[in-house]
């Protein structure tokens, strides 16, 4: 039986995962963190996780679960570590994974040197990754654990569980990871938790309505700027760079060859310039990275074979790592070009059986094709 | 066995009360005529001259509302729409910043809507509200000024008495809200002047969901609830027998028993206190007068303690407190009362109430003289 603190968000797998912990004997004790201020007239009920209804949702499940319960408000350090940071990357041109930072700096990390400091062996979330030693599922605390992707795939959020070092996966448990996503509701079900058949939330926990443009439009001055294509010509306007992203193909409005289908393929803050291209431009052979984070005890050497994921939900494709003399300006060279590398999202490595997370790092600079009058790599 | 050190939040029913809400939980309709009717209105009827006697007010003054929120809202809401009316007016409200919520939020809420113009007085630093500064924001066109009896975090007690004799001479209705003072204070509609009053019954024994708004002849109120037109057409909704009943015998013994529970709670708090002041870095807020704090409340401030871990370190050791009052998500909140005396430090308020014992003392000077220890030197707490 160990102490373990669990984070309830108020959503289905969080009050599941409290509840594998009970069953598992061990001594629970639930906490939901009230990150974001989310203005009461623009809380979207089952959208985000910030709102009323969501700490209401997991207190319930708390008091059905007949364990002690308590609301930290984060609140403040959700807003310097994650929503500040997250409007300046998109003002710096660069596309930040809100999830992976606030996992950093605040629910998982943080939150895990708090649990630990109070007395917890363990800080447990919903999130769906699994947890392995020596092959076999983690169900308490303890050295020698890896981070493995969940028993759903589509489910799996191994990738913005990258930041995890092994010192701290070994006071972690997801008891989630281990079941489908139908699973998880099911057990729900059964255990008459109100928040059985919750909307899964997809979106931007302080951004309930999904408008991530209109948020940073109220967080961010106005930057207008031109859009160019990959000759330099202007192709349109712009009023803030931040509302574009690599790879994005709607919304450009672009006044020259409209009916063209063109995608972002880069982004230039400092001269507040968005450039346009077709497909190919996207394409990606190697991928800069810094600020690597481990959670594997015996890191990657350079040569190693891995597979690579940019973004969230999308396939880790095959690689080779060469890494530097400290954990920045590393490199990924891709067997294939990837198209739609976004700065600023997460490279996360896995092993060639795309099972076992290795780590990663923010991605700061990435390979486009010879001859586009602006790429970030090249500054 | 937990230890229960905030009776300020709820403290248990009294014998009588859970005596008279048993024996009327089946009561008629008070309002029908036939004879269950009529007996279940004589149930109301008693309660609310009980209720009158221990207050010091007449039974036509007595409105029973769902709680003490209920009773600031109807005496803020209801006086300042009222004025409003007859004089035809944008009246003028003054309260202060130290006010419970059901009070100011009400009070902001009308002067957002355009309802009222607000003044909000500041405290001093100790938690009282100055009597003159409050005179000093009154105007021609004020309906009301309300100044609680003494404050729910930091027990500080305002003069009452001398500030509504000083309205009275300015016309100016007062109301109080007197939640937290019932249980201590010998609380008199009649020999303080005021024009208003809100009681709240679980907070001096009696059950939770029943209250008192005391409204003075004579003082216009605009009702919140329309309906049926019970209680003189001020608050419809059907009578709660039951809860009445509660309220009454609740109050009653509260009233009975108040001098001698004031003198004993006066000895433990001051107990408490002192064993916890003697430790570095301990401070109790609130007036150093004992005659302007309340006897059941100890508030203090701890330097470097952590308030999360010291919150879930005394709910481990099973020792009820209040560390802060909670927002609507159900996290603790920074308190703009604290905030407006300029109190620092983690705040953690204890109150005792009427079956306090020297056993609670012990075990909270016990629990927190080695938990400030071990959140001091980052010893963990749980395990």
């Amino acid at each position: 039986m160990a102490e373990v603190l669990v984070a309830m968000s108020g959503g289905v797998d969080s009050a599941v995962a409290a509840a594998l912990l009970v069953e598992a004997g061990h001594r629970v004790t639930g906490v939901h963190l009230k990150l974001a201020d989310v203005p009461t007239d623009q809380q979207v009920p089952g959208h985000g996780c910030c709102t009323l209804d969501d700490a209401q949702d997991a207190r319930r499940a708390a008091q059905v679960l007949g364990i002690p319960f308590y609301v930290w408000d984060l609140s403040d350090t959700f807003r310097r570590e994650v929503q500040d940071p997250f409007a300046a990357a998109y003002a710096a041109g660069t596309t930040p994974n809100p999830c992976v930072t606030c996992n950093e700096k605040v629910k998982y990390a943080a939150l895990l040197d708090r649990a630990t400091e109070l007395g917890f062996d363990a800080l447990a979330t919903g999130h769906h990754a699994r947890l392995r030693r020596d092959g076999a599922p983690v169900s308490a605390p303890g050295a020698g654990v890896e981070l493995c992707r969940a028993a759903d795939p589509r489910k799996d959020q191994s990738y913005v569980l990258y930041v995890a070092t092994p010192d701290q996966l070994a006071r972690t448990l997801l008891p989630v990871g281990e079941l489908a996503k139908t699973e998880v509701r099911a057990r729900a079900a059964d255990l008459g938790l109100r928040v059985a058949d919750k909307p899964d939330s997809y979106d931007v926990c302080f951004i309930p309505d999904g408008d991530t443009a209109g948020y940073l439009a109220d967080e961010l001055p106005g930057a207008p700027g031109p859009i160019v294509d990959t000759g330099g010509r202007e192709v349109g306007r712009h009023d803030g760079v931040w509302r574009y992203t690599v790879g994005q193909r709607r919304g450009l409005a672009l006044t020259v060859d409209p009916h063209v289908r063109r995608f972002v393929v880069d982004v230039d803050a400092p001269s507040r310039t968005v450039v346009v291209g077709p497909r190919d431009a996207l394409a990606c052979r190697w991928l800069g990275v810094d600020e690597a984070s481990w959670a594997v005890g015996e890191r990657p050497v350079s040569g190693d074979r891995v597979r690579v994921q940019v973004r969230a939900h999308a396939p880790a494709v095959l690689a080779t790592v060469h890494l530097g003399a400290d954990d920045a300006g590393w490199r990924v060279d891709l067997d294939e070009p990837l198209h739609g590398v976004a700065l600023g999202q997460a490279a996360v490595l896995y092993d060639l059986a795309d099972r076992r997370c290795l780590g990663g790092g923010r991605i700061t600079r990435a390979d486009r094709p010879a001859g586009l009058p602006l790429t970030t790599a090249s500054r | 066995v937990r230890t229960d050190l905030d009776h300020a939040a709820t403290t248990p029913p009294r014998p009588a009360a859970r005596a008279a809400l048993s024996r009327h939980l089946e009561a008629a309709n008070a309002s029908s005529t036939h004879t269950a009717g009529q007996d279940a209105r004589g149930v109301v009827e008693e309660s609310r001259e009980r209720v009158a006697r221990a207050l010091g007010a007449s039974p036509h003054e007595v409105v029973f509302t769902s709680g003490g929120t209920e009773a600031d809202n109807l005496a803020v809401c209801g006086v300042v729409w009222a004025d409003a009316r007859r004089r035809r007016h944008v009246p003028h409200l003054v309260t202060t910043a130290v006010e419970h919520p059901a009070v100011l939020a009400p009070a902001r809420w009308l002067a957002e809507r355009g309802d009222c113009r607000l003044t909000e007085v500041a405290p001093e630093p100790d938690g009282t509200v100055d009597v003159d500064r409050v005179l000093d924001a009154v105007r021609p066109d004020t309906a009301l000024v309300s100044v609680m009896a003494a404050n729910n975090e930091l027990g500080a007690v305002n003069d009452v008495a001398s500030l509504a004799a000083a309205l009275r001479e300015r016309e100016v209705p007062l109301h109080t809200d007197a939640v937290q003072a019932v249980a201590t204070l010998d609380v008199d509609v009649d020999a303080w002047g005021v024009d208003a009053l809100a009681l709240s019954a679980h907070k001096v024994g009696g059950p939770q969901g029943v209250g008192v708004a005391v409204l003075r002849r004579g003082l216009p109120v605009e009702p919140l609830t329309h309906g049926g037109g019970q209680d003189r057409g001020v608050r419809s909704g059907t009578f709660a027998v039951g809860l009445i009943a509660a309220c009454a015998a609740g109050v009653e013994e509260a009233v009975a028993d108040r001098t001698a529970l004031r003198r004993r709670l006066r000895r433990l708090t001051d107990r408490l206190a002192a064993g916890l002041t003697a430790l570095d870095g301990v401070r109790r807020n609130g007036p150093s007068d004992a005659d302007r704090r309340l006897a059941s409340h100890v508030h203090l401030s701890f330097d470097g303690v952590d308030p999360t871990a010291l919150a879930l370190a005394l709910d481990r050791a099973e020792v009820a407190g209040s560390a802060g009052s909670a927002c609507g998500s159900g996290a603790a909140t920074a308190s703009p009362v604290l905030e407006a005396c300029g109190i620092v430090g983690t705040p953690l308020r204890l109150s005792l109430g009427w079956t306090s014992t020297d056993a609670d003392v012990d075990r909270a000077l016990e629990v927190l003289t080695d938990l400030v220890l071990r959140l001091r030197t980052g010893t963990a707490v749980v395990g």
